[in-house]
């Protein structure tokens, strides 16, 4: 063994993202693989709730304890990825009234701060709410950005001296006798930063410990080894609005059920959810009947979201676990607890455990209890410090209001740059070159998008989920072709074409479950003027028969035989072209 | 009292502004309804006729050669080849400055992307630019205009297999423009070759920007600008640069706002005042009276519903993007006069998978008769009177086929003139 154990922890979502953090913080020398950008499973296909702890305060208890317990720790260490929003937990005429009294109960039993306002008071904050609305519960419910968080997560935990590799695939487990001691790892394009068009490779890579922090993926990685990991991925729909309809957390107080959330967003507020069992998480359907089932059913909350406009809808999948003997054969009655399975007491296969189930809200207290577990395995004796120490970006964040008319950016778009930034405003936004806007709809500028090609490299969705370019209302029709751009320079033209594609295509995914009304209108916009201006649709460049023969063409040049029709000009004037 | 017409055409872009032009200079009485900003400031201001096949074959040398292969509901088979000649022809007499009427040959023209588009029609201001002209181009773009990267875009014209050499440089432009000055702020300062300060010195803009391509300029024969060539004066600059250059100069065709598509509108306007028709913008047609046939329409102006009567209309309210054609969670609708738009139930037949795929919502609009007038479910005439032009009408794909400004130049033309002649 060298001077520190060496762990791998496979999946780069929020639990991977915060062990990674916690155990390089720890001094342990960190590998951490996913497969796709970060985010690229469960956690960047969330609603964005911060958890106040409310929804499990009936069903759930320990969990809601643990979602408020979290809260409370995230407000202090990712300020900059935390909107404290706020939440009502909103009781229709129709709701049980005993329910109502049980969820306030509950929530006094959890420590969580709950308060009953009525009808009235609930809608003179939030005004869209429905007319016939009798109460609510208000309770510390926030929006988080799920992207910003785990990207500080990796950040924080690299310069610890962790290892990142995203698009990097374990393909096997490396077992010896009855232990796990490796991983075999396909790069799609080479280690580091993700790069188009650029050779991968295999690794084998050894680890003293191995990490199974994959979600809803975890009993895939366990079939490698030859260990039954019985996670049951379970779907839900979010559908996202053009706008914020509301500024408060709105839920359902009912005991379960479907289309019972409204969380705002950034500029937008986000409908959830469904909760439908699926057997593979990579594949299944995205069904019209979800989309429409929150839209109708969150439309008696809040009326005006019947008709409201949608930008895009995307799908979930809960990595739930439940040990085999419980049974449960609806996944809402599925817990949200997380599980610690350690392969060795479990099925001894030594060097290996599994983490699964849980929420994105505890994902630190996970992170947390599963470094122990890994430090015990070595007698590390080291104290987690996550709970403490903010994560890069939320330092300081009064500075935030000193940098609101810094930076030669209009004010709206230098605020939002600077929340999205939090501390890492100053490094990132001091330039001394023009600084122009390169996505209107969310206000990213350039320093940003360099920012963030500087840290994910040609892949234009990690640009993305870091910045929110292309993420709003014209879901990137207007700024697909000036990302491309600003990679190209640092790329050469064939790997920013292939990233530009790839963008293309992932915009086009969630918007084909909007298409109606305003955004059917926005989308053939987008089809217009991606295929009939820029002919991204019939490129010359991406041909598959032989090259054009450009000669055939029109050269400018008038045949003697043709009418002269360029001589009859003579206009010049304020016609003029 | 109604307002009186004999002809009334509802939209004001490119079909509706031919349609109008060719009913009023058949000497019908003609009066335009624009409500909205027209799409026109959304286009390239390259006018293409067709430049793919339903099929994706393409880029077609010869557009007119492709149309009788069109599927029978395609609306240049409604109006017939001679028909798309003619309205070609009313367009070239009217915006003079366009080129491409030489030839039924398509041109290839760059665009900001870099990929080259084939178009029948392009302005005297792009035509330098002509991908099948063999001499080598300069390109530069300006740093803070994020919408043209010039390396960028002559790689990819590389990439593309041209027929010259294409080089890119990124220049800041002289003066303190701010980091998000719009396009019309560009051709402002060009318009009035107003004075920027370079180092301490006051010049004239042009001769600033000049100079600095000129550093840049290694013996290419044409140098190309975004479009954001001047409004008022962009002969004049192209002139001015192309002199102190020593090369020849054209604008790159860019999304919106398009100064080139902006043009073409204020031109097509003036040809309208010229032919002597009347124009009202800005207020919607809200309502109609008319059974079987439209006795009148309604413009909703300051909160007054004001009637417009005439006897013939014309329907150029554009399609999905131009809000001619609408839709919502259960079908889609024509919302002026109702006309059924034909249109899959389940709304997740309205899309294929791939973004760029064969989707059926590009082809939503109504369905006509020979005679262009909108058609009910059972096939029958939705009026006697009626007929539409443009992107509301159904049947095509015109971001695919790049057929778009054809289209609304063929079928306004021929809707413009049958209404005419209905009331000679």
């Amino acid at each position: 063994m060298a001077s520190a154990p060496h762990v791998v922890i496979i999946g780069g979502g929020s639990t991977g993202a915060g062990i990674a953090r916690d155990l390089s913080m720890r001094g342990l020398d960190v590998t951490l693989l996913e497969q796709g950008n970060l985010t690229h499973g469960t956690t960047g296909r969330m609603h964005g709730l911060l958890h106040s702890g409310g929804r499990y305060a009936v069903s759930d208890q320990k969990s809601a304890a643990e979602c408020i317990e979290e809260n409370r720790v995230l407000r202090r260490i990712a300020s900059h990825c935390v909107e404290m929003t706020g939440g009502l937990f909103v009781k229709r005429p129709e709701d049980s009234e005993e329910y109502f009294e049980e969820k306030l109960r509950g929530c006094e039993a959890c420590g969580i701060p709950a308060e009953v306002v009525s009808g009235s008071e609930a809608r003179a904050m939030e005004p869209h709410l429905a007319e016939d609305i009798d109460k609510a519960i208000s309770v510390p419910d926030g929006a988080v950005d799920p992207f910003r968080l785990v990207v500080a997560n990796a950040a924080s935990a690299s310069e610890h001296g962790a290892r990142i590799e995203t698009h990097s695939t374990v393909t096997d487990l490396l077992v010896d006798g009855d232990e796990v001691v490796g991983v075999e790892v396909d790069h799609a394009s080479g280690a580091g930063r993700h790069v188009h068009g650029v050779e991968g490779g295999t690794e084998e890579i050894r680890a003293d410990y191995v990490v199974n922090a994959t979600g809803a993926w975890a009993g895939r990685i366990g079939e490698m080894a030859g260990v039954d990991v019985e996670v049951r991925p379970s779907k839900g729909v979010m559908t996202i609005m053009n706008t914020r309809q509301v500024d408060t957390v709105i839920n359902r107080c009912r005991p379960k059920g479907d289309a019972d959330i409204v969380v705002p967003h950034e500029t937008t507020a986000i409908l959830g959810t469904t909760d439908e069992e699926v057997e593979d998480p990579e594949d299944y359907p995205e069904e019209e009947w979800e989309v429409d089932l929150v839209i109708d059913t969150l439309s008696e909350l809040v009326p005006m979201l019947a008709d409201a406009r949608t930008i895009r809808s995307f799908w979930g999948v809960r990595p739930l676990y439940e040990p085999p003997d419980v049974g449960s054969t609806d996944p809402t009655d599925i817990t949200r607890d997380y599980f610690l399975l350690d392969h060795e007491e479990r099925d001894d296969l030594r060097g290996m455990t599994s983490i699964v189930g849980g929420k994105f809200t505890t994902y630190r207290m996970m992170g947390e209890e599963i470094s122990d577990h890994v430090c015990d395995q070595f007698g590390v004796d080291a104290d987690c410090r996550t709970a403490e120490v903010p994560l890069p970006g939320s330092e300081d964040f009064s500075v935030l209001r000193d940098y609101m008319d810094e930076f030669g950016l209009r004010s709206p778009v230098g605020r939002r740059s600077v929340e999205r930034l939090g501390s890492r405003a100053d490094e990132v936004l001091k330039t001394t070159d023009p600084n122009p806007v390169v996505c209107t709809c969310e206000g990213v500028t350039r320093a940003e998008v360099q920012d963030a090609i500087e840290g994910s490299g040609s892949n234009l969705n990690a640009v993305r989920i870091r910045t929110r370019a292309s993420m709003g209302n014209c879901q990137g029709g207007f700024c697909c072709h000036r990302l491309a751009s600003e990679l190209h320079g640092e790329y050469d033209e064939a790997t920013t074409r292939a990233a530009w594609n790839e963008l293309l295509e992932e915009r086009w995914k969630g918007q084909r479950h909007a298409l109606w009304g305003e955004q059917l209108s926005q989308a053939m916009l987008n089809y217009a003027l991606h295929a009939t201006t820029q002919n991204r649709d019939h490129d010359p460049a991406e041909r598959d028969g032989p090259p054009v023969d450009f000669g055939a063409f029109d050269d400018g040049a008038t045949p003697t035989d043709d009418p002269p029709t360029r001589d009859a000009v003579a206009d010049g004037g304020r016609d003029g072209d | 009292m109604a307002i009186e017409s004999e002809v009334l055409v509802v939209g004001g872009g490119l079909a509706g502004l031919t349609a109008t032009l060719a009913a009023a200079r058949a000497g019908a009485d003609a009066r335009l309804l624009s409500y909205k900003q027209s799409t026109l400031r959304n286009a390239s201001g390259l006018v293409d006729i067709l430049g793919y096949t339903p099929e994706g074959d393409g880029p077609l040398v010869d557009p007119y050669d492709a149309i009788a292969d069109l599927p029978d509901e395609h609306p240049y088979r409604t109006v017939g080849v001679p028909t798309v000649r003619e309205a070609m022809a009313l367009f070239d007499d009217a915006v003079p400055w366009y080129r491409g009427g030489h030839t039924d040959r398509n041109a290839l023209l760059p665009t900001h992307g870099g990929s080259v588009k084939p178009t029948a029609r392009y302005p005297e201001g792009a035509s330098a630019g002509l991908a099948s002209d063999d001499r080598d181009v300069l390109l530069v773009g300006f740093e803070s205009l994020v919408d043209f990267d010039a390396p960028q875009a002559a790689a990819h014209l590389r990439a593309a297999g041209v027929p010259f050499d294409a080089r890119g440089v990124t220049i800041r432009f002289p003066g303190d423009l701010r980091a998000d000055a719009t396009v019309t702020r560009y051709a402002k300062l060009l318009d009035t070759d107003g004075e920027v300060t370079v180092r301490g010195q006051a010049r004239p803009v042009r001769d600033a920007l000049a100079e600095r391509v000129n550093t840049q300029l290694h013996g290419e024969e044409r140098v190309g600008f975004p479009a954001v060539l001047g409004d008022d004066d962009a002969p004049g600059i192209r002139a001015a640069l192309g002199d102190r250059l020593g090369a020849e100069v054209f604008e790159v065709p860019m999304g919106p706002p398009s100064l080139p598509g902006l043009r073409l509108e204020d031109r097509l306007f003036a040809a309208l005042d010229a032919a002597g028709a009347s124009i009202e913008t800005g207020n919607p047609v809200v309502d109609y009276d008319g059974d079987g046939r439209v006795e009148r329409v309604y413009v909703e102006r300051n909160g007054a519903r004001i009637p417009n009567a005439a006897d013939q209309y014309v329907l150029a309210t554009g399609g999905l993007v131009g809000k001619g054609v609408e839709s919502d969670r259960e079908g889609v609708s024509e919302p002026v006069f109702g006309c059924h738009v034909p249109h899959p139930d389940d709304r997740y037949d309205w899309f294929e998978t791939d973004a760029f795929g064969d989707h059926p919502f590009a082809r939503f609009g109504v369905s006509t008769d020979d005679d262009l007038r909108p058609t009910r479910a059972d096939g029958g005439t939705e009026f006697d009177n009626l007929r539409a032009a443009g992107s509301v009408l159904g049947g095509y794909d015109f971001a695919a086929e790049k057929s778009g400004s054809g289209v609304s130049i063929a079928t306004g033309y021929a809707a413009g003139r049958a209404a005419a002649e209905e009331v000679r």
